[in-house]
């Protein structure tokens, strides 16, 4: 157990020098949602150059580390019916709110941000309503 | 170099996202299921990652974005309907599979057939995003 800890510490460090990187040298906010949702709507056409090489370098690091020392698991659900409404509810929200867990959570929290504070309370407590429901009343997932 | 630092960012997240557990479904619907076996252990890589983000943020203050530009400007300060409405669904999906946009990116290529049919319904829903944005905006407030 706090061996996960020590390596979610390190591994959040990783997170947050990531973002650092992406603010300090080109000056734009780590989003995951936004980063993604622009090149899917449009709306990032300007600097899609910008959007795909941050995505090929988060598809690309983990897949070849996986590749290196073997593939962690996922342990994800392979209830088809679940993975598609959760897909759609992640994609649909993160845009109408403008942020998910990187965007709002990490960078917005950083910087005292009312908004991203407001959004992270708001979708932990959605999951933690949903894990109940789903888990352990309906028993479904 | 704009580029280079972008997949340098997007490299280092992906990275920290697979090394902290991130990737692993069981580790963040953990950190939800509080009435079940609770794992605290993305409260670490949360708190891991605000360091280094709030340290860059005091440095927006005195410095440029070193590809030049400019930083973003300060966040915004009203909470609307939408912050909260799409945070609320967000939360409901992030909770039913454990992913969000960033993990499930990270771990597309190790994820099997699972994670690409998240992925794929995630993009449906970022395309479908704007259309369900605008209706919020039309809509009349319920006071």
């Amino acid at each position: 157990m706090q061996h996960d800890w020590i390596m979610g510490l390190i591994g959040g460090l990783m997170i947050g020098l990531a973002g650092a990187v992406f603010l300090l040298a080109n000056g734009r906010i780590m989003g995951a949602s936004g980063l993604i949702g622009g090149l899917i709507d449009g709306s990032g056409r300007d600097n899609r150059g910008e959007r795909l090489a941050f995505l090929a370098g988060l598809f690309l690091v983990p897949a070849v580390i996986a590749l290196a020392v073997g593939a962690p698991d996922t342990h994800a659900t392979g209830n088809v019916a679940v993975l598609i409404a959760a897909g759609l509810l992640v994609g649909i929200g993160t845009r109408i709110a403008n942020g998910c867990t990187s965007g709002h959570g990490v960078c917005g929290i950083s910087r005292l941000s009312l908004r991203g504070i407001v959004a992270t309370v708001f979708y932990i407590l959605a999951g933690g309503l949903t894990i109940a429901a789903f888990r352990h009343v309906l028993g479904v997932i | 170099m704009r580029l280079l630092f972008a997949l340098l960012a997007g490299g280092l997240f992906g990275a920290g996202l697979q090394i902290s557990g991130m990737t692993d479904t069981v580790k963040v619907q953990g950190w939800l299921d509080v009435f079940g076996a609770w794992d605290p252990t993305l409260a670490f890589v949360m708190g891991g990652a605000i360091i280094p983000m709030a340290v860059a943020w005091r440095l927006t203050r005195v410095t440029r974005p070193l590809v030049g530009g400019s930083f973003p400007p300060p966040p915004r300060p009203e909470i609307d309907r939408k912050l909260v409405i799409g945070s609320v669904l967000f939360g409901m999906g992030w909770g039913l599979v454990g992913l969000c946009p960033g993990p499930a990116v990270a771990s597309l290529g190790y994820g099997g057939f699972s994670g690409v049919v998240f992925l794929l319904a995630m993009l449906g829903g970022m395309l479908l995003a704007p259309g369900i944005r605008a209706r919020l905006d039309s809509a009349v407030p319920a006071e």
